[in-house]
């Protein structure tokens, strides 16, 4: 460390490891992992459902949790996303905020109902229990705890109407996606629900590779926009032919 | 390249539309379908099958795929059938479908395992002793014995390698045989057709050794013992594809979809022919659906509705108008115009022996055997006559043993039917009635104990004086309740009449209404009237498991015989039960028996043996006089089963393992040193009572087996009835006896036979069992080795359904340490050679065994026999008692024998059901084809059969069906008997030879063989009796013809001389549990029955996980819904079923199919799959075998007489377990006994 310069407090240090390094590792190994994956691992890019085993609790804890999830992450990405210049054309801030909370909780409950719903049949029911694996268990428990930490903001937000946390954490994360490292100075000192779910949310990006969460990527949204009902594919000149004998590349 | 990549084409992507834009062309990458072709590629398709207990014996495809099978598919490759017959194929179901499980499931036994204790004393005793000194010193230590015996079935297995286990039986067997005898090593291996070779392993093993096989058609109580009683063979029966030839098919107590579902299309599609089908059945079957009308029967009354049926049949077909084909049938076919002997009794008339020519002063002219040829008397002429054909005719002379229409002299005779007309007389003749003594709410009626019918007769003058006779169909007839105008007391006046046997008698015995057994009786028979005999009964084992089976089956044949359908196409008896017909043989039974080395083998009848050795006779119930015919000849019948069998082994009827309380060897060896032959010593010591039958005291030490193999089985899980007696007394563990035996309740004891105050525990000294799987039978085994699937091994399979012979080849090698059965019997003949030294040499051993069928010999006694142990005759060898037979056994070259082709295959030759031949040339053949042995000695120069292809060879070589050149020799032996030519059904054949590779290739029809008394052409299907018939060859009966009248003096004594109804028997196994150990639940009293299952084949698929998945998931019983409500059980509960033999734990099924008062439990699910503890035992739920007990029936005993002579799986007694009832009731608790038995603590830490 160059002697001229003060020596930062541990805490400066961990913050900038925490928010300025951290979600760049994060998402490194969400987007690498993720291609490595679905290229090498086709047979293991799957949802993992449990409906076969056991129908009971899924209809609506999984029904439930995804439209709760979906919103919320709808919320969270066009919340955090829009510059404020974009949206102050239409609405404040502090209106922003307030529709944040009441939306978000909204969902945040239908989606805590659902995944606590889920949890329960995947630890309570012993035909889901015992075909669960680590994995099927942690990203249900770690689901839980991000979502009660993120309705354990929402105490911390109504104390505070001026909307600057909210507009601190956008900052954040529209600094992080333009490759500003010190926007973690942004985050410094908030509330600790803030921290922890901001935390947490960015491990979460780190695990989803190696988890069923990979299911999100393909959800299928064409299917809505789809133009027919019968699919046919034509043979294409690099594709494998099968030959008398086996797996071949057509002579040419 | 790459997934990702791949997608990333929005810009070249192509698409078109089609159809107006409801089809859609892209160019995705459809390497994806690459997953789909990899599912179902595989590197090699192998021909097998599956060597379950079944009839099936279908050709599979087993797929193999990086040296895994991984799945199997039906072939679909079999021979084309003619014009206007359905293919065979494809065959196959779901149990086979789902064999491949088997391979690498978590039950397979992958490694020898040997009980833990057992293993411990072996190894400090072997560090001491060589082995046998080894085996001795462990066994005669009753507390190390006891430690491991009494641990059988509690677990306790530790792997072991081959070179241990296979000389711990080596060790054990060479020990039996030296210090007990060799029949003291026992053999249970059942259904040789499912792997021929498999079984030959074992059995030629045994047989080199001098142990004994023991039988399982009878054991099983698949044998009906009616078929050699009436037609002088076990079972013969039509192919399944013949069902399409028929007219008229009665399905009687078989359920073709659920248990013949490979061949169950022939009856589904014969239906869109039009033929008429009639399902009898109690319970709402799979193939009732099939039915244009279903009979729901009462259980166990089928004889009381074939009587009803017969009674029209002979009414209306027979006495009020007579179709000429039918008295045609019965006149050239059937004994119904021979005469009988009647005696006087109280002043009325009993029919007795049939009518010989050496009743007559001159013996009408017969020289050679005028005892056995039975007489009838000619239409024409009047003259009393010999018809041609007798028994006779087939041994002494040649040429004359045939059917054609002659009298001895070579007349041209047409016999009488009746004697109607011509008769002298008319006489009071009684006939037995039993159906007014049935017991656990089984009809009765209030008829007298004898009915008296007035039947035709005529007097002759015979050697002993004037006697009167009357000829077999009038007393049929009178029998059946048929007036002929004679009168009589009891005969039904119309059908409305309810005396015996018409139909309103029937509705009330049998609850059918009694205008379904007329339309039914009318219906089959003008069918067989219109087509000349196709209409057909298929049955199954249903009817074949009371007490009184014989009664069901001869009322059944009856009326097929009545109505001319046996031997004719699309007609006759279809009982399609557990025997597979073993279709070469007479080409496998020399290389099975060890006949190339020595004959006679040891074989044993199952039924008696374990009747005996589990000491399920000192638990007996039924008291003889119970079923003792009020018309029985005087004669010292207060005897118990028991010394009714010991009297039939004295007597050379049924075979005897042990036979004798000394050692064999030891005979032998005092006999030397007296300088006598030892069958001369024997018989001597024998007479004198110092040469004890073991059949006298069953209980002593001498007299137990002391080894025992079971392979190819699932003795303990399946078969085993009266499971709990085995466990108490066989195998000396833990068990669930509730009741108590013949000491403690006071009950009659044998009266001959010793009876010891204390019934042995633990007779066996070593189980060993060989099995793929953990079944049952091996977890109460000391020693489990592991053999090779049907996907493993190769071997041969054939079936009575279809003409075809199949192989098992092995698809992959056995997977871990296990090897195909002919592998393991030949290291274990390996090592007892290496080891044998020890304490054997050449040795002689003399071997009893009885009088055979097919032979000379089985005219040695008459009717009335003769006991020498009670001093009224003297003990003759072969006459009246066991045959008597110094065999050499040479102990140290027992592998090189096994291992070769022995020499009387050229010196003796070959033969088979009363034929011979030279076989000279098959045996130089086979010394190409497989080689000869070139090392020196014994053996030197012989046909080589090391392996199991080898082996294969040697039996498709010898037997008639697969070598044409040897089906045209036996056809010519046979001609000889006949004095016909036969040769025409096998010469265009006569160059075919039969290969294991050709039936690798393809399956391949059978040659038609006089082994077999159907054909195979192209123009006929086979069908039993059908030469019989077509081609005028006798029957093997004692009158040469379907013998409808038994006149054996033990018949007549149990009122069996012509077919009655009897009720099932009382077993009394209910009183002593009734309200023990009460739960606070409902008993109620219901039929206990066994039927064949749907998922599974006998134990077999039970433990498969995809079977149990698509029932249960473990033991189920069925209940109607009325009896489950009357003791609140609702579907899925929990219950226990259990009466004085033991109790069993299942989930109840409440079904509307049940018939109220009966229970079903489709047999031999096994116990080891999700079964609780008993609440009445404490022990693990039990089998269905655990509430049954087998009960012996005298008339299955009778032996050295005709067709009664004993057959190995062809006559003697079977173990029936339907007459049983149980009490059923709810479980309080269900106890999975999870926990360490008591006692256990102490094992764990060695």
């Amino acid at each position: 460390m160059h002697p001229d310069l003060p020596a930062l407090p541990v805490t400066d240090w961990l913050n900038t490891a925490l928010f300025g390094f951290y979600p760049y590792i994060c998402l490194a190994v969400m987007v690498i992992g993720s291609v490595l994956r679905f290229d090498r691992e086709q047979y293991t890019w799957r949802t993992g459902s449990s409906q076969l085993l056991r129908r009971k609790q899924l209809m609506w804890g999984s029904n439930l949790f995804h439209l709760g999830i979906l919103f919320l992450f709808l919320g969270h990405s066009v919340g955090l996303l829009t510059p404020h210049s974009i949206y102050s054309i239409v609405i404040t801030a502090e209106a922003k905020q307030l529709l944040a909370i009441i939306a978000g909780s909204i969902a945040g409950a239908v989606c805590f109902i659902g995944l606590t719903l889920l949890m329960h049949r995947r630890f309570f029911d012993a035909r889901i229990r015992r075909t669960s694996t680590f994995g099927d268990n942690a990203v249900l428990v770690i689901l839980w705890v991000q979502l009660s930490l993120g309705l354990a903001t929402v105490p911390f937000s109504l104390a505070h109407d001026d909307a600057s946390v909210m507009l601190r954490l956008s900052s954040w994360a529209q600094g992080i996606l333009t490759f500003k490292p010190d926007s973690a100075d942004l985050v410094r000192g908030l509330d600790w629900p803030y921290q922890a779910h901001l935390l947490l949310g960015l491990t979460i990006f780190l695990l989803f590779p190696f988890t069923r969460l990979v299911h999100i990527l393909s959800a299928p949204v064409w299917f809505l926009g789809r133009r027919g009902w019968q699919l046919v594919r034509t043979r294409h000149r690099d594709m494998p032919t099968r030959l008398a004998g086996g797996l071949q590349s057509p002579a040419e | 390249m790459s997934n990702v990549l791949d997608r990333l084409t929005f810009f070249t992507r192509k698409t078109e539309t089609f159809a107006n834009g409801h089809g859609v062309m892209n160019n995705e990458d459809r390497a994806w379908e690459e997953a789909y072709r990899h599912r179902w590629q595989h590197d090699k398709i192998v021909r097998s099958t599956h060597g379950a207990n079944c009839t099936g014996s279908c050709s599979w495809k087993i797929y193999v795929k990086g040296g895994i099978v991984t799945w199997e598919t039906q072939q679909t490759d079999y021979p084309r059938t003619r014009h206007d017959l359905p293919n065979h194929e494809p065959r196959g179901c779901s149990r086979g479908a789902s064999y491949s499980w088997y391979l690498y499931s978590s039950n397979r036994v992958k490694y020898p395992l040997v009980r833990a204790r057992l293993v411990k004393l072996w190894r400090e005793a072997r560090a001491k002793h060589p082995p046998i000194a080894a085996w001795a010193s462990i066994v005669e230590d009753a507390t190390k014995r006891a430690s491991y015996l009494t641990r059988r079935g509690g677990g306790g297995f530790v792997r072991a390698k081959w070179d241990e286990v296979t000389e711990i039986i080596a060790a054990a067997n060479a020990y039996t045989v030296k210090k007990w005898g060799p029949d003291r090593v026992f053999g249970f291996s059942p259904i040789p057709a499912m792997s021929m070779i498999s079984y030959a392993a074992g059995a030629r093993y045994l047989q080199l050794l001098g142990g004994a096989c023991g039988s399982f058609y009878d054991w099983y109580c698949d044998l009906p013992p009616a078929s050699p009683q009436t037609w002088g063979e076990q079972t013969d029966v039509p192919e399944s594809a013949d069902w399409y030839n028929a007219g008229f098919i009665i399905v009687w107590g078989s359920n073709v979809p659920q248990t013949r579902t490979p061949d169950a299309h022939f009856y589904t599609e014969v239906r869109y022919k039009g033929t008429k089908s009639v399902v009898i059945s109690p319970d709402y079957s799979e193939a009732s659906k099939f039915a244009d009308l279903w009979i729901s029967v009462k259980q166990g009354t089928d004889a009381a509705l074939a009587m009803a049926m017969g009674h029209v049949v002979l009414t209306e077909f027979h006495r009020d108008r007579q179709v000429p084909y039918f008295r045609d049938y019965i006149r050239q076919y059937s004994d119904l115009p021979l005469l009988v002997r009647l005696v006087a009794k109280d002043g009325r008339y009993v029919p007795e022996r049939l009518l010989r020519a050496a009743d007559f002063a001159d013996d009408l002219g017969e020289t050679n055997n005028p005892a056995w040829k039975t007489v009838g008397i000619d239409e024409a002429s009047g003259a009393v006559v010999v018809p041609t054909g007798a028994i006779g005719f087939r041994w002494g002379e040649q040429g004359k043993w045939n059917l054609e229409e002659k009298a001895a002299d070579g007349r041209t005779v047409s016999l009488r039917l009746g004697l109607k007309g011509a008769h002298d007389d008319v006489a009071e003749v009684l006939f037995p009635y039993f159906a007014n003594q049935a017991s656990n709410g089984f009809a009765s009626t209030d008829h007298p104990d004898v009915l008296m019918r007035r039947v035709p007769v005529k007097k002759l003058a015979l050697k002993d004086g004037e006697t009167l006779v009357a000829s077999v169909y009038d007393l049929f007839l009178a029998n059946y309740g048929v007036d002929q105008g004679f009168g009589g007391e009891h005969l039904p006046k119309s059908y409305e009449d309810p005396a015996p046997y018409s139909p309103a008698w029937a509705e009330a015995v049998s609850h059918v209404p009694r205008d379904q057994i007329i339309a039914t009786a009318r219906g089959f028979a003008s069918n067989a009237e219109k087509t000349n005999g196709r209409s057909m009964v298929i049955i199954g084992a249903a009817m074949n498991h009371w007490y009184h089976m014989d009664m069901n089956y001869r009322g059944v044949m009856n009326l097929l015989i009545l109505c001319g359908c046996v031997g004719q196409s699309g007609g006759g008896w279809s009982h399609y039960v557990g025997q597979e017909k073993l279709r070469p043989q007479s080409g496998w039974a020399p290389v099975a028996f060890a006949l190339d080395w020595a004959r006679p083998p040891r074989q044993q009848n199952s039924t008696s043996f374990f009747y005996a050795h589990t000491d399920q006779w000192r638990y007996e119930t039924l008291d003889v006089k119970e079923i003792l015919s009020p018309t029985a000849p005087a004669g010292d019948w207060e005897l118990t089963f028991i010394d009714f069998n010991a009297k039939a082994e004295r007597m050379g009827w049924l075979p005897s393992t042990p036979a004798l309380k000394t050692n064999p060897l030891e005979v032998c060896r005092r006999a030397k040193i007296e300088g006598l032959d030892p069958k001369a010593y024997a018989v001597r010591e024998m007479s004198a009572k110092r040469l004890e039958m073991s059949c006298m005291d069953p209980d002593a030490e001498e007299n137990f087996p002391r080894n025992m193999f079971v392979w190819r089985s699932n003795l303990l899980g399946s078969s085993g009835k009266g499971h709990e007696y085995f466990l108490k007394h066989l195998l000396g563990t833990s068990h669930g006896v509730l009741g108590k035996d013949l000491g403690e309740t006071g009950r009659r004891k044998p009266a001959e036979v010793n009876w010891r105050a204390e019934g042995p525990r633990g007779k066996l000294d070593l189980l060993v069992t060989i099995d793929f799987r953990m079944s049952t039978t091996a977890v109460y085994s000391d020693i489990v080795l592991p053999t090779a699937t049907w996907y493993e091994k190769n071997d041969l399979n054939t079936s009575d359904m279809h003409p075809f012979i199949h192989p098992l080849t092995a698809a992959v090698d056995p997977a871990w340490e296990c090897r195909s059965d002919w592998d393991i019997f030949k290291a274990i003949a390996k090592k007892f050679s290496e080891i044998a030294p020890e304490a054997l040499g050449v040795e002689q051993d003399l071997v009893l065994s009885p009088i055979q069928h097919d032979s000379a010999a089985e005219m040695a006694q008459g009717p009335e026999p003769k006991d020498w142990w009670k001093g009224e005759c003297d003990l003759i060898p072969g006459k009246t008692g066991p045959n008597l037979v110094v065999v050499e056994r040479d102990y140290p070259n027992l592998y090189k024998r096994f291992t070769s082709l022995g020499p009387l295959m050229s010196k003796v030759g070959n033969g088979g059901k009363g034929l011979a031949w030279n076989t000279q040339h098959e045996v130089e053949a086979l010394g190409r084809l497989n080689g000869v042995v070139s090392e020196e000695g014994p053996t030197k120069g012989l046909p080589r059969i090391e392996t199991d292809i080898d082996a294969c060879e040697a039996v498709l070589m010898l037997a008639p069906e697969t070598n044409g050149a040897v089906a045209v020799k036996s056809w010519e032996a046979l001609g000889l008997q006949t004095g016909r030519e036969h040769t025409h059904l096998a010469l265009p054949k006569e160059e075919e030879k039969i290969r294991f590779r050709d039936v690798v290739a393809q399956p391949r029809k059978i040659i038609s063989s006089p082994i077999w008394s159907g054909l195979e052409s192209e123009h006929v299907c086979y069908n039993a009796g059908y030469t019989n018939v077509h081609e005028r060859i006798p029957w093997r009966t004692l009158t040469g013809r379907q013998q409808l009248y038994q006149d054996h003096s033990w018949m007549r004594a149990f009122g069996e001389q012509l077919c009655v109804y009897k009720p099932p028997v009382d077993l009394k196994t209910i009183d002593p549990v009734r309200g023990r150990k009460p739960n606070g639940e409902k008993e109620i009293m219901l039929n206990f029955i066994t039927p064949h299952q749907k998922w599974g084949i006998h134990s077999t698929y039970t433990d498969n996980l995809m079977m149990l998945t698509l029932n249960r998931g473990g033991p189920v019983v069925w209940l109607s819904e009325v009896d489950a409500q009357k003791v609140g059980i609702v579907d899925n509960d929990w219950v226990e079923a259990f009466n004085a033999n033991g109790a069993l734990t299942a989930r109840a099924v409440v079904s509307q199919r049940m018939k109220e008062g009966t229970v079903f439990m489709y047999h031999a699910q096994e116990k080891i799959v999700n079964t609780p503890g008993s609440e009445q035992t404490g022990q693990r739920g039990g089998i269905h075998n655990s509430v049954t007990r087998a009960v012996l029936k005298p008339t299955h005993m009778i032996g050295g007489y005709a067709q009664l002579s004993y057959g190995f799986n062809y006559y003697g007694t079977v173990g029936c377990n339907r007459d049983e009832f149980v009490l059923v009731r709810k479980m309080k608790v269900v106890d999975w006994l999870e926990r360490p038995r008591p006692g256990n603590a102490v094992q764990q830490e060695g």
